[in-house]
């Protein structure tokens, strides 16, 4: 009886130990950060892309209710399928529109932009990347929509699809 | 003799500079191979050469300047990218049964040999 018990402890022990390994095979490994967080983002000041001046990203954002920071590089090609959404957020005036240009050459970004249109009110310059880890991001595209105290409302980790442009317009219209 | 005097002190800062950045290079070797590279997962910043570890690495010498201690850097990471970036799991709600459950086998394993040796 005791014996009997034992073996049964261990069969259920090896079934649960198989069930546990054989489901985890199937998971998504890679690991993608939160992206509903209410954290703030740091202020930080970084150079204007075309004049080179130094700008505080809360001169930027002040009386603005929403703001919207899209980091993006032109070597990125999921940035380039996502252009044409900013290009359509970009025509809503309530829209305050800043990219940050990651890890870039200038004057590629400069082509990037004259070939695929400014979305952008302004382009701030990230050159090795210290300011899009601040803000928690970890590669290109990444879309921050922010309020006028720099509270992260919604991340959108990758290239924008249409329904993350819809989304951005319901966050808008709210 | 003024003249060795200055190329001694040069000697000296030089010396003392470079001593300065291995320190700092140890360092940062030492905290990027305990963060996870999010972009080459599996592989530490460390290791890694994406635009991302590498960033991280530049962030790590610029912590290391502004003072900040190893622990005050793997703190700020955390708080950007989760625990998961650190490969040294801390305990808490979510991994105490990681910390447990080894514990709990070896207490159990050990309950079972004993029983076996002092039965026969």
């Amino acid at each position: 009886m005791k014996k009997n018990f034992f073996y049964f402890i261990l069969i259920s022990l090896i079934i649960f130990v198989f069930v546990l390994l054989y489901t985890a095979v199937f998971k998504s490994k890679s690991y993608i950060p939160a992206t509903t967080i209410n954290k703030k983002i740091k202020e930080f000041s970084a150079k204007d892309l075309f004049t080179d001046n130094e700008i505080e990203i809360k001169d930027l954002i002040h009386d603005k209710k929403i703001t919207i920071i899209n980091i993006w590089s032109s070597w990125c090609a999921p940035c380039r399928n996502e252009h044409i959404y900013l290009m359509k957020l970009s025509q809503d005036s309530k829209i305050n529109l800043i990219g940050l240009n990651y890890k870039d050459d200038r004057s590629k970004a400069e082509v990037f932009i004259q070939e695929l249109g400014n979305p952008f009110f302004k382009i701030l310059e990230d050159p090795d990347g210290i300011i899009s880890i601040d803000m928690g991001a970890y590669g290109v595209p990444e879309t921050y929509i922010i309020d006028d105290k720099l509270n992260i409302i919604r991340k959108f980790i990758g290239e924008l699809t249409f329904s993350n442009y819809e989304e951005i317009i319901d966050i808008i219209n709210k | 003799m003024k003249l060795l005097k200055y190329i001694i002190f040069f000697i000296i800062c030089i010396i003392q500079s470079n001593l300065y950045a291995d320190n700092n290079s140890i360092l940062i070797d030492k905290i990027s191979k305990n963060l996870r590279c999010l972009i080459c997962q599996g592989q530490s910043v460390y290791d890694s050469q994406s635009e991302f570890a590498n960033s991280i690495k530049i962030l790590i010498n610029k912590k290391i300047q502004e003072g900040n201690s190893e622990e005050e850097i793997y703190s700020y990471l955390k708080n950007k990218y989760g625990q998961w970036i650190v490969y040294d799991t801390e305990i808490n709600k979510k991994t105490v049964y990681l910390w447990l459950f080894p514990v709990i086998l070896f207490v159990f394993g050990g309950i079972l040999i004993i029983r076996k040796v002092f039965i026969n």
